[in-house]
């Protein structure tokens, strides 16, 4: 863009000129880039630098502590803290919940998106966008009669309930991207297969899954993250701290104003760790998976 | 919800006959069972139920007598307007620069998928403390670099909510430009040649080409950013709590404060029910646009 801003040369653009105009465009670029860069790293390196901010200083508001320490961790690893007596558990709480979610939404939409997509079910169009629908309710919306329907249900304060809570959301997403992705998986395989006399449940476990492990490998990841990172319902749903998960042991931190912020941040970086690293190892399935419907029209 | 099947589709040539199992649909039923039996239990029936419990007509009354209502409703439109078209507008920018084929460029877009990829929870937190007025690392830096006394972000409520926006589209921003650029990259390069060939400046490159092509994804992504933001709880409750003074609240944390904290769940239900004439259209729309290419 900086290239269109400058005045255009008059009769003959000399050799200097195309020179002038590609470093100043290289240096926007550049620019552009730091900037990029400080606006993405500044509340990361700002979460780092508080976790190994001894506690009594961290009301200095500094760039970075003047002595740097690992305290807060070893506080967070031996949970030796008021609000982190129970650390280890709610991780194993956030764990189970995330890989039961996980778990449950790539069953149920597999099988699902199998029966509408493949086998051709009567009425699998309706469910279909019931499932669309339901992705396009916003969450926080529906968590007030969830929480009383889960009451109804006797499981308010089990982490079933926030494994079931997640799951309604994210299976619908799971559908969708499957419905679109096995679209280009070509019905010749099924045709081939049920001539050789395969059953559906053959050709879904040896055409279907492995042909949508991409797609898989994006829900799953999905699933597992939604999961994982949900603060709200687990709120609502979940209320003794045997039963918590990690998002809220890092809320109740601000029932006080004077709150250890660095441990805090020790426990976040803790918590944000694998969800990141997962995130990052399968980054090329989930730009497929996300990108799967969008960029189709 | 037979919307999304263009009419001309029924009358096509019926498909080649199919091969069929015995019990094939036996085996459709089966396999979808354990959706259906989720969908209903816990998608259908909260959504009745949220619908018997908002449709109390005393709720509204109090609903629309309460001032702190009017002032969430408002701050709802203009995160909505603010957010989501800020989000989109950069997203659309970046994607330009993002798209170019540098080494180094690679690196920098998957740095920049960070915010996307950490959870949201440790860095709205670390956003809190960072823009706390006293002790923050921000007013900090503004003190030493430049001697200024940094303003009461979290304390002042137009800068609050401000800084509601602001770490929205900090948390968002990479998604979006992670699909817009999924959609450049999906426009053919011979068009780009072509404009080449004829003279066509950059900006006449992204006027002519890009834009008429990415317009249709630029549009669905708005509507779909739209209600998600519309949902978006934890960028307000846990940056400001709806605070100072339940200034900053959204439609969305308004409803869990009257049903949790003022235990009177039939308000709550009403105060998000008063976004479904918004939002019911927006659903209706984003269907017809998203379902149609599944059939």
């Amino acid at each position: 863009m900086a290239v269109s801003s400058l005045p255009r040369a008059p009769v003959i653009k000399s050799a200097t000129t195309y020179a002038v105009r590609r470093g100043l465009f290289e240096a926007g670029q550049i620019l552009l880039g730091l900037v990029i860069l400080v606006w993405v790293l500044l509340p990361i390196y700002h979460m780092v630098m508080l976790s190994l901010t001894p506690i009594n200083e961290a009301f200095g508001g500094r760039f970075w502590p003047d002595n740097p320490t690992l305290d807060n961790f070893r506080t967070v690893f031996t949970q030796n803290h008021f609000f982190l007596e129970r650390f280890w558990l709610q991780l194993a709480n956030s764990v189970v919940v995330a890989l039961a979610t996980m778990a449950l939404v790539l069953v149920v939409a597999t099988l699902a998106s199998f029966a509408i997509g493949r086998l051709k079910m009567p009425g699998g169009h309706v469910i279909s966008n019931l499932a669309l629908l339901t992705y396009l309710i916003p969450m926080a919306f529906l968590a007030i009669p969830f929480y009383r329907i889960m009451a109804q249900y006797g499981i308010l304060n089990t982490r079933s309930a926030l494994v079931l809570a997640m799951s309604t959301f994210a299976i619908p997403y799971a559908i969708w991207v499957l419905r679109q992705y096995s679209e280009n998986v070509p019905f010749e395989l099924d045709e081939a297969a049920k001539v050789d006399g395969a059953s559906p449940w053959q050709i879904l476990w040896l055409v279907y899954v492995p042909l949508l492990r991409p797609a898989l490998i994006a829900i799953g990841t999905y699933a597992l993250l939604l999961a994982w990172n949900e603060y709200l319902y687990a709120f609502l749903l979940l209320s003794t701290d045997t039963q918590h998960t990690i998002p809220l042991t890092m809320g109740y931190f601000l029932v006080t104003d004077d709150s250890p912020w660095p441990l805090l941040m020790a426990t976040a970086i803790v918590y944000a760790l694998p969800p990141a690293a997962l995130y990052y190892a399968v980054r090329k399935y989930m730009v497929t998976g996300l990108t799967a419907g969008a960029t189709k029209s | 919800m037979a919307v999304s099947v263009a009419p001309g589709r029924a009358v096509e040539a019926a498909p080649p006959r199919r091969v069929r199992w015995s019990g094939e649909t036996a085996w459709g039923v089966a396999f979808v069972t354990p959706y259906v039996v989720l969908f209903a239990a816990l998608v259908v029936w909260p959504v009745a139920y949220g619908l018997w419990l908002g449709a109390s007509p005393g709720a509204f009354a109090i609903l629309f007598a309460d001032p702190i209502y009017l002032e969430s409703a408002w701050n709802t439109v203009v995160f909505l307007a603010f957010a989501v078209n800020l989000k989109l507008f950069l997203a659309l920018l970046l994607s330009g620069y993002l798209a170019q084929a540098r080494p180094w460029i690679r690196w920098l877009s998957v740095l920049f998928l960070l915010p996307w990829a950490v959870p949201s929870i440790p860095t709205i937190f670390s956003f809190r403390w960072m823009l706390n007025s006293e002790w923050g690392m921000l007013n900090g830096l503004l003190w030493e670099l430049f001697g200024i006394e940094g303003p009461w972000w979290l304390v002042d409520p137009q800068l609050a909510f401000g800084s509601v926006i602001f770490v929205h589209v900090w948390k968002y921003l990479p998604f979006w430009t992670l699909i817009l650029l999924a959609g450049r990259m999906a426009i053919p390069t011979d068009l780009y040649e072509a404009a080449t060939i004829d003279g066509a400046s950059p900006l006449q490159k992204f006027l002519f080409v890009t834009w008429p092509q990415l317009k249709n994804l630029y549009v669905t992504s708005t509507l779909l950013s739209t209600i998600w933001s519309l949902g978006d709880f934890n960028s307000v409750y846990l940056l400001t709590g709806g605070g100072p003074a339940e200034k900053t609240h959204v439609l969305a944390t308004l409803g869990i404060r009257y049903a949790f904290n003022l235990h009177q769940i039939d308000v709550g239900v009403a105060c998000v029910m008063t976004a479904l004439p918004f939002l019911v259209p927006l659903v209706v729309i984003l269907i017809r646009r998203l379902g149609g290419r599944v059939q």
